[in-house]
């Protein structure tokens, strides 16, 4: 008996609840489905409905907190004296326990541990049975209800269709729940990180230095937390990966919408889109492998001092990945201006070409600088190409030959391998975050104002 | 080709035409759109060509400043004459055709900039104006030859898609005019309109004939009786019959005609 054997059984039962209301209803109705309120089915949607929701919600207990009641129930057997020999970790006794349970011929021989190990099991089985019974009688509960009301007057589609309304409503809700989440884990860190740093240091500090002792005896450095140059870094990096984009991108629509043959426009643009479906992983070994060192080459070349890790290669390669976002905003900007206006110009005697820059181009403005702002944000949240091919180098500089980081890397750095959770140097990875999420979230949303604003003009 | 044209110089007036048109056929992919017509549009007078919906009658309009160009599976075939030069001669510049040959659309379709810049967009493209003076004194005639000068003049920054319907349509008129041109093609100019507008632009019509050579599209007979000198009739493509607007609405010549006179189709 597993877990999810409960969950099959339930499900079994709800498929046979759901052929026999069917066949009630029908039954009920004398074999004639007109005299019915709903189809047939309804009824059948219906009664699988009440057995499975109880269930799966006594299901859903077990799963969530059946495991901590178990481990109450052994540690509350345990000796005290087993406690004190393990520090007073309880972590520490249960994955003894646990290391007993798994494994027979496990070199365990407390003997208080090896007794817990045993009940771990019978305790286990209990309560799994005990999970078992309570969801298929709450299941079966609901197919006495369910049947009870099986009738042809019964109004099965409306609550079946409440149910449906209530699952569609629980899956936004869900989603919203998760930002929400997501967006208090990073307030209440960052909150501790700025009890440790000042916001000003933070925010003005021109130092990035994230290491600090982790003893109190140990020689390091207090750390600096300035994320100025990271903040810079990342800006400096956007902005050529703009330069890149941009130009490239919204040049590709004006081609695409306005002078590209039909043929010529369905080869190009999926193969544009084919663009934004590479791994960002698989950039970032193209900017490390190949770009960074062409530029350190050509710099040589040229006499100019280029690191092979620099912002510059970085830049170019992430600009080439966010190519296909502004051309595709750009192109659905440039579609939706009317035809009609373009006739209009094109009538007065203008050409194809002052047409474009005079009449469909600033019409199409407010949606290209939202795509421009959209692919911006992308830019400044992108990590994998940074961490591979700008460096790690907290450079306050506006050099783009230089190694610089940004904050998605820093991130990366500070969160990856071991960490003391509570120390400055890993909450700052947070406050760090929510900088991040604060600066894109302002992105988006203006840009999507813009866009929204502009949608208004045509519709 | 000569010999048709001069009949038809002999048939009408004998006078030169200023757009000549000859056995005109176009085709949107396999579709034959516009069957073999035979039409002359003159300077001093307002041509309406009116039809059912889908007789050709817009198609045909818009050969005559290559606006079908912009169509990719358009084909246009015969030959079209401005003052007797072909306009799809290859020597021919498209851009300098239209700059003669205006157009204005069915639906008002100012640009989303200002009045003034509106109307000043031809004049600023083909270079009419040397001075802001005279780029001043271009828009100012034109709104006036559109009748709105006098209801714009204190708000020429204000953008033009503010304006009413009727408004629009008479600055899309006045942005058309702007440019100098020869020949005004209007593709149901009133059709999105109200009465009121729509008297204002007909009001309008009757003010330019003479200085330009108009043709007109239109659905409604008493539009096309009221503006038009001429009119002629497409039905499925073909040109049923052409000639005095008072003789067509009084004494048609064809029997289809007639009937879609009094409303018997269409």
């Amino acid at each position: 008996m597993t877990s999810s054997a409960i969950f099959l059984f339930l499900v079994m039962l709800a498929l046979g609840s759901f052929v026999f209301a069917r066949q009630k209803a029908l039954a009920g109705a004398g074999g004639d489905p007109a005299k019915l309120h709903s189809l047939p089915r309804h009824y059948g949607y219906f009664a699988a409905t009440c057995v499975l929701l109880p269930g799966l919600f006594a299901f859903g207990i077990w799963v969530i907190f059946g495991n901590s009641i178990i481990e109450g129930l052994i540690l509350s057997g345990v000796p005290d004296r087993v406690f004190e020999q393990n520090g007073d970790q309880a972590t520490l006794v249960l994955n003894r326990i646990r290391l007993a349970v798994e494994n027979p011929n496990s070199p365990e021989t407390d003997p208080d541990i090896l007794a817990a190990a045993a009940k771990f099991q019978a305790i286990y089985l209990k309560g799994i049975w005990a999970a078992f019974v309570l969801s298929i009688s709450l299941g079966l509960v609901g197919l006495y209800v369910a049947v009870n009301r099986t009738k042809p007057d019964f109004r099965a589609r409306n609550k079946f269709e409440r149910v449906v309304l209530i699952t569609l409503g629980m899956s936004s809700v869900i989603a919203i729940a998760t930002t929400l989440g997501i967006v208090a884990s990073l307030l209440f860190e960052s909150l501790r990180f700025f009890q440790e740093v000042s916001i000003a240091e933070f925010v003005f500090g021109l130092h990035w230095s994230p290491q600090t002792a982790l003893r109190a005896d140990q020689v390091a450095s207090a750390g600096a937390f300035g994320a100025v140059p990271l903040f810079a870094g990342t800006l400096l990096i956007s902005f050529i990966a703009m330069l890149v984009a941009g130009p490239i991108g919204l040049l590709a629509a004006i081609y695409l919408t306005q002078y590209a043959s039909q043929r010529m426009r369905k080869i190009a643009k999926p193969m544009l889109e084919v663009l934004a479906g590479v791994p960002t992983v698989v950039y970032g070994f193209f900017a490390a492998l190949t770009v960074a060192p062409l530029f350190r080459d050509m710099g040589i070349t040229l006499g100019l001092d280029i690191a092979s890790e620099s912002a510059l290669a970085a830049g170019i390669v992430m600009g080439i990945m966010i190519i296909p976002f502004v051309s595709s905003l750009s192109d659905d900007a440039i579609t939706a201006v009317p035809k009609s206006l373009k006739d209009g110009s094109l009538a007065l005697g203008a050409t194809p070409s002052e047409t474009i820059k005079q009449v469909v181009l600033p019409a199409a403005l407010p949606g290209i600088v939202g795509a421009f702002l959209l692919a911006i944000s992308r830019a400044v949240g992108e990590t994998m190409i940074v961490v591979m091919a700008a460096g790690m180098q907290p450079n306050l500089t506006a050099n783009p030959f230089e190694a610089v980081t940004t904050v998605t890397v820093q991130i990366v750095a500070l969160l990856t391998g071991d960490q003391e959770f509570d120390s400055a140097k890993t909450l700052s990875a947070f406050a760090l975050g929510l900088a991040l999420f604060v600066s894109t979230m302002v992105l988006n949303v203006i840009a999507l104002k813009i866009v929204r604003k502009y949608r208004e003009v045509y519709d | 080709m000569y010999k048709m044209a001069s009949e038809l110089e002999t048939m009408t007036e004998t006078r030169k035409p200023k757009m000549l048109a000859e056995n005109v056929n176009v085709f949107y992919g396999t579709n034959h759109a516009v069957k073999g017509i035979t039409l002359d549009l003159h300077q001093d007078e307002v041509t309406a060509l009116i039809g059912p919906s889908g007789c050709g009658k817009s198609t045909f309009l818009r050969c005559l400043n290559r606006m079908n160009d912009t169509v990719a599976s358009c084909r246009v075939e015969g030959r079209i004459t401005l003052d007797g030069e072909d306009i799809y001669a290859s020597r021919i510049d498209v851009v300098q055709l239209r700059a003669r040959v205006g157009m204005v659309f069915q639906k008002p379709n100012p640009f989303p900039k200002s009045i003034y810049d509106n109307v000043a967009y031809g004049p600023r493209i083909h270079g009419l104006a040397q001075t802001r003076t005279d780029l001043d004194e271009i828009v100012s005639t034109a709104l006036e030859k559109a009748g709105l000068w006098n209801e714009v003049k204190d708000r020429l920054e204000s953008p033009g898609t503010a304006l009413s319907g009727g408004q629009q349509q008479r600055l899309c008129i006045a942005r058309a005019i702007a440019v100098n041109p020869e020949v005004i093609l209007m593709d149901e100019p009133c059709s999105a309109l109200d009465p009121i507008a729509t008297a204002k632009v007909e009001a309008l019509i009757d003010e330019l004939k003479g200085r330009y050579a108009i043709a007109i599209v239109t659905h409604s007979m008493q539009q096309a009786a009221r503006v038009s000198q001429k009119t002629a009739f497409f039905h499925m493509g073909d040109l049923v019959e052409h000639g005095d607007t008072t003789e067509i609405f009084t004494a048609p010549k064809q029997e289809r005609t007639r009937d879609y006179i009094t409303g018997r189709f269409g």
